[in-house]
């Protein structure tokens, strides 16, 4: 399990929540590779300092994928904020994973 | 020959019925489709297949629910005996409840089922499972929208499962004009076995039917199952061939001179007879009669009334002097009654098969199937039967069905149309004649037997049931009082004839006494006749002898003169 935490989270105010995600991978597939580097990019732009990625590696840990309910790979998990919310896919459309995960409102 | 047979290896599923259907169970190693409308018993049967595996064949097995929670699944099955958690504890079984719920899920870019191969991977290597069950997979398509990856995935799936070298059932709701809402059968192609329950006449009949078996011979009927606390049992309509041992041993009626009909001794043991009539005609008082006397042979007898409660037929029955009741006393006669709409036919048909299994009788009676008609069709009525009679017929059980006829015209066609399955058809049937009504009966058909053709009058007294010679006039078929009194015309004609035979008697004997004595006055005649004759005759001889010798005396005498006169 590889944990990548932003730095500066701590500096960030406190009022805001801090994002606690998890991404759901099965090796070193170009799919789990682009996801975890779309995921980074985003969360530096838009939760720069206010979120913690776990990477989990099914191919390692297969019996983590009952708890979240994994069926999809790649899949990320937003436990907190609460409603939990699941992105599954390679994390391409920026516009999405960022409704996904309530950072922007869903396009009227 | 050999690798025929290795292609062909069959996963006994363990429900009872379906490996009968399947000729030894589900393909091994290959996923099998089950599909049906919702409710039709899809989760249910995947589970027995599942449980069945690990109890009785020692198979692992992985259960992947996309509908219900484990929890749920437990008891949703506890009612059935099955302890899904103590078999989980025990890790025979693996429960993993897959949740997907598309307003938790937002979809991006590529992505693959793989999560889905890893868990079920995990599950099944975790307890060396050898079934699967996928229940049901289609809640995927609701769940994600990339219809392409979902199908693409799907068939990986199922090639996946298959390297795997699992037995799977994958379960399909129905959909439009498909088996399946998703078209499951164009992937999975080796099995598909269809359910459906319908209700007709607010009965409920499950059936099932297999569709599809690749490389295999399969029962193609619609075969009717029932869930009950056992689990699920699946009847075969017909056996597959007609193989019955049968036996030539003669077993007794009860009646006597029912038996002297039926060349003198009884019908065949394990054959099946039909007993119909009319209304009030004593269907049931033959049937207890053979109930009564497979008792007394110390044989168990197992009797089905689906009109009158035990009690009923017992009071019924002492007063035609049989005594039910001390039969069930000691254990040889069990009497079974409810009403035919308790259940439907299945249920009724699964009945019989458990009581017959577990009192091993060796004669059943079944009063009236007329009443069944309420619970099912006629050809439905008709399939039950011939299941039934399969079944005793291979189990060696005699039976005794009653039919009531609603015509009082005879009418080869009804009686559920079971009157050609049966080997032995007696018929009971009013015979109104002047103003009284008789009952009479005769031997329809009885197999492999010389049978009497006639037409006896059925009498029932309190000294029982008797069959009784009808009187056959110049009017036809006399019965009941007109019998009794051609027969007292009968005595008395007897009586009139002797007399007359004695009085010719007595007057031969008189002209005889007659005739002799006028034979003895002729005799006498003649005697006295013969006597005058003869008197006449000795006189003649006598007066011949005199004369002849007076002669001879006067000749002599003038010899003597001559001699004198000479001399003087």
């Amino acid at each position: 399990m590889e944990i990548v935490t932003d730095p500066e989270s701590k500096t960030e105010s406190m009022n805001e929540e801090k994002y606690e995600l998890r991404l759901y991978v099965a090796g070193k597939t170009s799919k789990s590779v682009a996801a975890i580097s779309n995921l980074n990019k985003l969360c530096e732009e838009h939760l720069k300092g206010k979120y913690v990625i776990e990477v989990i590696d099914l191919l390692v840990q297969p019996q983590l994928a009952e708890g979240d309910q994994i069926f999809a790979i790649p899949t990320l998990v937003k436990k907190v904020p609460e409603p939990i919310r699941k992105i599954i896919g390679d994390l391409s459309n920026e516009e999405k994973v960022l409704v996904g995960l309530n950072i922007r409102p869903a396009k009227q | 020959m050999e690798q025929l047979k290795k292609s062909l290896s069959k996963t006994r599923s363990g429900i009872a019925g379906l490996d009968e259907i399947t000729g030894g169970g589900l393909p091994t190693g290959r996923p099998t489709l089950i599909c049906g409308a919702a409710g039709c018993g899809k989760t249910l049967f995947s589970l027995e297949f599942i449980v069945k595996g690990a109890l009785e064949f020692d198979e692992p097995g992985v259960f992947m629910a996309f509908e219900e929670k484990a929890e749920e699944l437990a008891i949703n099955v506890a009612s059935l005996g099955f302890d899904l958690d103590r078999l989980q504890r025990d890790k025979k079984i693996k429960v993993d409840y897959v949740h997907v719920e598309r307003s938790e899920i937002e979809e991006t870019g590529e992505y693959d089922l793989d999560g889905l191969f890893i868990r079920l991977g995990y599950a099944i290597d975790s307890i060396k499972a050898k079934r699967v069950v996928l229940d049901t997979i289609e809640n995927l398509f609701t769940g994600l929208s990339n219809m392409a990856i979902l199908r693409a995935e799907l068939r990986r799936l199922f090639q996946w499962l298959k390297e795997k070298g699992v037995t799977a059932i994958i379960t399909g709701e129905k959909g439009e004009g498909f088996l399946t809402r998703q078209g499951l059968e164009e992937y999975v192609s080796d099995c598909v076995i269809l359910l459906d329950h319908r209700v007709i006449n607010q009965i409920s009949t499950r059936l099932l039917r297999i569709v599809k078996y690749r490389g295999s011979v399969h029962g193609t009927n619609e075969y009717p199952f029932l869930i009950d606390e056992q689990g699920i049992s699946v009847l075969p309509i017909t056996a597959l061939r007609l193989e019955h041992p049968v036996s030539s041993e003669r077993v007794s009626s009860g009646v006597e001179s029912l038996d002297q009909m039926l060349e003198g001794r009884g019908f065949f043991r394990g054959s099946s007879i039909l007993v119909s009539g009319t209304a009030g005609t004593g269907k049931t008082s033959i049937a207890a009669y053979f109930a009564n006397e497979t008792s007394k042979r110390k044989e168990r007898c197992l009797y089905f009334a689906f009109e009158e409660s035990p009690q009923q037929i017992i009071r019924n029955m002492r007063s035609i002097g049989i005594d039910l009741q001390q039969h069930i006393d000691n254990g040889y006669l069990q009497f079974n009654a409810s009403r035919p709409t308790l259940n439907g036919l299945e249920m009724h048909l699964l009945t019989i098969h458990k009581m017959v299994k577990r009192f091993k009788p060796s004669a059943i009676i079944l009063d009236p199937i007329t009443n069944l008609i309420t619970v099912g069709s006629v050809s439905e009525v008709k399939g039950m039967l011939i299941r039934l009679i399969d079944f005793l017929q291979a189990e060696q059980v005699t039976v005794m069905f009653t039919a009531l006829t609603l015509n009082t015209v005879v009418n080869e066609q009804t009686d559920e149309g079971v009157s050609s399955l049966v080997d032995a058809w007696l018929l009971v049937r009013d015979i109104e004649n002047n103003g009284e009504r008789n009952r009479g009966m005769y031997i329809m058909k009885s197999r492999g037997m010389r049978h009497s053709n006639q037409v006896r009058e059925f009498v029932i007294s309190d000294d029982g049931v008797q069959l009784v010679d009808v009187y056959l006039g110049p009017e036809g078929v006399l019965t009941g009082s007109a019998r009794e009194a051609q027969q007292l015309m009968e005595e008395t004609g007897v009586v009139l004839r002797t007399h007359a035979v004695t009085r010719k008697d007595k007057e031969i004997e008189r002209k005889r006494n007659v005739l002799q004595a006028k034979i003895e006055s002729l005799k006498e005649e003649f005697e006295s006749v013969t006597d005058e004759l003869n008197k006449s005759y000795i006189e003649e001889e006598l007066r011949k002898e005199v004369m002849e010798k007076n002669r001879e005396e006067l000749i002599k005498k003038r010899h003597d003169g001559n001699s004198n006169g000479s001399g003087k």
